[in-house]
């Protein structure tokens, strides 16, 4: 849950990239930390193996500006997509305000997405969340290869619900920004409901 | 799932004197205060070359990884856990089921004396969180966001 200092005027949002492993989570992230001007952000941590695979998360904070005297926060997190480090995904998604889940869209990935966009759902029912209530954009990520399956295809398969979708191509960065900015709008907007 | 947390002026100023006075007793480095989701809260000691956020996050991690491992030996949790480096050692306790106070020292202090502040100073937090949290709860329409338009959010990404 974001958490609100009014002592030091902050306001902190906790957002989480999901997806299955090497759909491009920790490259969003990579993306964002090499385009964001110093000042607005932190280290990078990446946790990982020596072959450079996420093992416990990846976490980049960032500062987005002010809103009325209060300065917003987030911290975004990665998964570990592997489907054996489920236990870790688990503990990622403690307090988590917003997700984003990165597709990939090659068509041989389907299965790999809708395993993972499933587990998602019954990792934060865990928590006590539900994916239909939270704050959740999905990414349809590596749209610039050759293998990619048809937009539409993967709307209908991983998308029925219609949540703001983008499609993207983390390591040129094609999307990484929009889709950052759409979950970051909505984690705002249910925050001013009260959430 | 967690109960939004804030953080009032009120409690922040009783929150920073137990930190400043837990350092003082324990011959501490320094001391950290931080939410079981990562969020920093506080700190007081020796913190000016230290990346607190990034701390912040870590040590959340580590004290859920640890949690993780005690439910898998039937344990509710570990409710301390201690590192021990070379010069400079960490001693992380989970205060009230929704924080952690770190407290960094070196051999100018024991772990026997750490454990010992520690102590008192957790259940002192313990008392605190828990009018923080019911607080939050009868405050929560009074949020300041409740007021803020989609305008104020377009504007953050103006640019």
């Amino acid at each position: 849950m974001s958490f609100i200092n009014y002592s030091s005027r902050e306001i902190n949002c906790k957002i989480v990239y999901y997806g299955p492993g090497l759909c491009g989570k920790t490259t969003n992230l990579q993306y964002i930390y090499n385009k964001t001007n110093p000042e607005a952000k932190g280290k990078m941590i990446s946790l990982a193996t020596e072959t450079e695979r996420t093992l416990f998360f990846d976490f980049l904070p960032l500062s987005l500006g002010e809103i009325r005297g209060f300065k917003t926060r987030f911290h975004l997190y990665t998964v570990p997509g592997q489907v054996f480090y489920d236990a870790s995904r688990k503990l990622i998604l403690k307090g988590v305000d917003g997700v984003v889940f990165v597709a990939d869209s090659q068509i041989e990935r389907m299965e790999a997405n809708l395993e993972s966009l499933e587990n998602l759902r019954t990792n934060l029912a865990e928590q006590g969340y539900d994916l239909d209530k939270i704050p959740f954009v999905i990414q349809y990520n590596k749209r610039d290869l050759p293998n990619a399956a048809e937009a539409p295809e993967l709307r209908r398969l991983l998308n029925p619900r219609l949540v703001p979708d983008f499609d993207a191509s983390a390591t040129l960065g094609n999307g990484v920004f929009d889709t950052l900015k759409a979950i970051a709008k909505l984690v705002l907007t249910e925050l001013k409901k009260g959430g | 799932m967690d109960q939004q947390m804030v953080m009032y002026e009120e409690e922040f100023k009783l929150i920073s004197a137990i930190c400043e006075r837990l350092t003082r007793e324990a011959n501490a480095k320094a001391v950290l205060l931080v939410d079981k989701n990562g969020q920093y809260i506080t700190s007081h000691g020796e913190i000016d070359n230290l990346d607190t956020t990034s701390l912040a996050s870590l040590t959340a991690g580590n004290i859920a990884a640890t949690s993780g491992l005690a439910k898998l030996i039937g344990e509710k949790e570990f409710p301390n856990v201690f590192h021990e480096g070379e010069k400079d050692n960490l001693h992380l306790s989970i205060v009230a089921q929704r924080a952690i106070l770190v407290v960094m020292f070196d051999q100018r202090s024991s772990l026997g004396l750490v454990r010992l502040r520690v102590k008192k100073a957790s259940e002192e937090l313990g008392g605190i969180f828990v009018t923080m949290i019911a607080k939050a709860q009868s405050h929560a329409q009074g949020t300041p966001f409740a007021e803020i338009t989609d305008d104020d959010i377009d504007n953050l990404f103006s640019e």
